[in-house]
């Protein structure tokens, strides 16, 4: 049933002085799902990209089908049935499916104009083929970001794709969302796609995965297949090492005052909603995305406005109407989308770290250049952020690294509250769990953190104790061994 | 993601070793040899093997004839590095300038001129900022309201002509004066591109107008004051306008309501030859100085040579263009990344 459809051998890609992929082989078959794996900056990414065109490989070798090819540029892997779909959607939201689908590829009609009905036509065959629940003339704009994704494998199978790639898809889905996704990759596998699947999430590699490949450091770090998977084989091949203790252990009680106490807060997206955080806890904010952790979070931050509602912060009320007003009372808020509300790519390490604290690094208003050397180098050291200097830019580091600096800025308020909003979306692996022991480490300090995460097995592993959201409302609250994952999903999705 | 070259031109940054040295100097070779060119250029057009071009008469010249612009493009830096855009600066011009000569005229008392022209330019660049920071109006929308408005403000101030006035003790210096044989104006321009860079590379203000024009949600949910930012770089914008406002009135012993027309697209010119980015949060104010020398050289060197000024339009635009898209080129790194 399966053949050989793509085979990458002995790739080899150098920028500068840095090896970015030394000998790489990836063979994809037809009617497969094959999972690539490995740490952020182990050359996934350059490999897609010279498999889609993007950059030409110093040495090595493709054959599709058998034969060899050469993929100078974007086109030439579109014109031979490759199809990426990145993270970042390429939809135009005030356009409909079908245009969106056929973009740029429009069936003419007599004098050239687009034959609208055609492309309905041939629109709605490609949406049945994945089954979806928007018909062609839906306007993007009312969609997710998940039916977004099935418009671009859509858009795939309209260039007829036999060979399509996925970067994290799942990043952005809730949980039933993936799911939906998962039965879609299905039906595309058994309509004798290959398929490569980009992801960090080991539940998703063993539920679709047919063979693995993971890279580590540009080189190959092994191949598996579905037979002799297991999570450990896999996270020891990524790091190079295996990982005990992926979570810190949690300590059981010892935790002081209530610290942050929220009181039926209240705004078009969230209802009535109280919790407390006691100093040194790690309280898990769970729900299905679009439950409004998100909202309460930023409410409590003050970046958007309540209705109802009342804040204390160690005992004393507090009002908040602006994240300036959250900062000065020491809450910190690490945004969920670092690159988009947090971080600014075109400073400095140092110049991201210092924002939150410039007036205390400065003499009437000049920046003390010592002072923020000094502080970054603190930072540098206790979150082990790895870059060149302090003036490195920060669109030039690995995401666990930019999230680490973008940490290391709420650190620097020494903050009494901290909201972490996915603290390890996009991390590798060796950040991530360096972000867990920090988070362990400022518990213990006395600070009470927040912590939202889509993904359960962190939550659990993490946190104290777990307060569940469903449709902007307190569904419930876990503690102690009560925390787990089917008892989160339970409250999460309980009607 | 961000190329690598033009991160180098961000706030802060130490370029990479990777980067080359010509990446770091910018706009700089191509002043370079736009200069060196006309040398040669005006060599082989004279008639007696002799040119002025070099000289340093002729290079105070261009620096004289640059200061204006370079005064009006430091302050349209600061507002382009929050993504915005000022078009009301040649109108603010006029307008301090036609009311800092009224304020010269005989029943006047002529000590006031020089604060009315600065402050003049701060009031209007308030208002500007006001729109921008607290309407949360379009700025390219509020500053062509002002431009068109302004622009009716001086003429109606100047009762449609022009205000002439040859007895200015109090400013004279200002446009016709020099200091250590290098005139006022070119001081004056000089001071301004140094402030402009040391509020933008040493002060927390200066790093703030990067983070508001690099990523506004972000400099929001990190507690900058992004409204009062904004009403930072258009007011100073403004107060530079008046400035260059005080300086051409001086340098012309007049003023009238079509002074300045135009001013802000090559201020604009000279901003973007610079490396800055128009979607903001990239740039230095170095660069700025460096395209508006570009403009200055090739409208000096033009004239030397004869070249008619319909012609000195096309050349400008096209030069303008051909650097950007060399820039593009000459940074672009070899492979993707």
């Amino acid at each position: 049933m399966s053949d050989v459809i793509l085979e990458m051998s002995g790739i080899c890609k150098r920028f500068g002085t840095t090896r970015a992929l030394d000998q790489v082989h990836l063979t994809a078959h037809s009617h497969e799902v094959h999972a690539l794996m490995g740490e952020n900056g182990a050359g996934k990414s350059t490999l897609m990209k010279i498999l889609s065109g993007i950059y030409q490989p110093d040495a090595g070798e493709i054959r599709l089908a058998g034969r060899p090819i050469r993929i100078a540029k974007p086109a030439d892997a579109r014109q031979a049935g490759i199809n990426l779909i990145y993270q970042e959607l390429a939809i135009c939201a005030n356009l409909s499916v079908a245009e969106n689908i056929f973009m740029g590829t429009a069936p003419r009609g007599r004098f050239g104009g687009i034959d609208r009905p055609r492309m309905r036509r041939d629109a709605q065959r490609l949406l049945d083929r994945l089954g979806t629940r928007f018909g062609p003339n839906t306007p993007a704009s009312r969609l997710s970001i998940a039916d977004w994704q099935q418009v671009e494998i859509a858009r795939a199978l309209a260039h007829q794709s036999r060979i399509l790639v996925m970067d994290e898809p799942t990043a952005a889905l809730s949980d039933r969302e993936s799911g939906r996704l998962f039965e879609v990759i299905d039906t595309l596998r058994d309509q004798g796609i290959a398929i490569i699947y980009i992801s960090h999430r080991m539940e998703e590699v063993s539920r679709l995965a047919d063979r693995i490949t993971v890279l580590r450091d540009g080189c190959l770090a092994g191949n598996l297949t579905r037979a002799k998977n297991s999570p450990q084989l896999l996270i020891g091949m990524m790091v190079g090492r295996a990982l005990n203790h992926f979570y810190p252990p949690k300590r059981q009680d010892g935790f002081g005052q209530v610290m942050l106490d929220v009181q039926g807060f209240c705004s078009d997206k969230i209802e009535s909603a109280s919790l407390r955080v006691r100093a040194g806890e790690i309280l898990g904010l769970a729900g299905l995305v679009g439950a409004g952790r998100t909202e309460l979070a930023r409410l409590i931050f003050g970046a958007d406005n309540r209705l109802r509602g009342r804040l204390r912060i160690d005992g004393t009320d507090v009002d908040i109407r602006s994240p300036r007003d959250a900062i000065r009372h020491g809450i910190g808020y690490l945004p969920e989308d670092r690159k988009r509300q947090g971080l600014f790519l075109h400073l400095s390490a140092t110049a991201n770290i210092a924002m939150n604290v410039l007036h205390e690094h400065a003499r009437a208003g000049m920046l003390d250049r010592a002072a923020l050397r000094t502080l970054t180098r603190q930072a540098v050291t206790r979150l082990a952020i790895k870059a060149r200097s302090g003036e490195s830019l920060v669109g030039g580091l690995s995401g666990g690294n930019q999230q680490k600096v973008l940490l290391a800025r709420w650190l620097a308020i020494r903050p009494r509250v901290l909201i972490l909003d996915e603290p390890t979306r996009g991390v590798d692996i060796g950040a991530k769990v360096e972000i867990y022991r920090i988070m362990h480490e400022l518990a213990a300090q006395g600070v009470a953190i927040v912590c939202i995460s889509s993904e359960l097995p962190e939550i659990v592993g993490v946190c104290h104790r777990v307060v569940v959201l469903r449709d902007g409302r307190v569904a419930g609250e876990l503690s102690g061994k009560e925390v787990g994952q089917e008892a989160i999903m339970n409250l999460a999705t309980r009607h | 993601m961000p190329s690598l070259a033009n991160d180098s031109r961000a706030a802060g940054a130490v370029p990479s070793p990777r980067m080359s040295a010509l990446a770091r100097l910018g706009m700089l070779p191509i002043l370079i040899v736009l200069y060196l060119g006309f040398y040669l250029l005006t060599l082989y057009f004279s008639e007696d093997g002799n040119t002025h071009f070099l000289t340093l008469d002729n290079t105070l010249n261009i620096l004289r004839q640059t200061s204006i612009n370079l005064v009006l493009a430091s302050g349209m830096t600061f507002v382009i590095l929050t993504a915005g855009i000022d078009l009301s600066v040649g109108s603010i011009l006029a307008v301090s300038a036609v009311l800092g000569m009224l304020t010269s005229l005989p029943d006047h008392n002529q000590a006031l001129s020089l604060p009315v022209f600065v402050l003049s330019g701060l009031a209007m660049g308030l208002i500007n900022g006001t729109m921008v920071a607290f309407l949360g109006i379009n700025p390219f929308v509020v500053t062509l309201g002002t431009m068109t408005a302004l622009r009716g403000a001086a003429y109606l101030l100047a009762d449609g002509s022009a205000i002439l006035n040859s007895d200015i003790p109090a400013f004279e210096w200002l446009g016709n004066g020099s200091l250590l044989g290098v005139p006022w104006l070119v001081w004056i321009a000089a001071l301004v591109v140094t402030a402009s860079w040391f509020i933008l590379k040493r002060t927390v203000l200066g790093l703030h107008i990067y983070a508001v024009g690099g990523n506004p949600h972000a400099a929001y949910l990190t507690g900058i004051r992004v409204g009062l930012v904004l009403l930072f770089v258009y007011a100073i914008n403004g107060l530079f306008a008046g400035l260059a406002g005080a300086m051409s009135a001086s340098r012309l012993y007049g003023a009238s309501g079509n002074w300045g027309t135009g001013y802000e697209l090559d201020a604009i010119a000279a901003v973007v030859l610079g490396g800055t980015s128009l979607s903001g949060g990239i740039g230095s104010i170095w660069g700025t100085a460096v395209g508006a020398l570009i403009i200055g050289v090739m409208n000096n060197g033009l004239t030397i040579l004869g070249v008619s000024s319909f012609w000195q339009y096309v050349a400008i635009g096209v030069v303008i263009v051909l650097a950007t898209i060399l820039d593009k080129w000459r940074l672009k790194p070899s492979d993707g990344q």
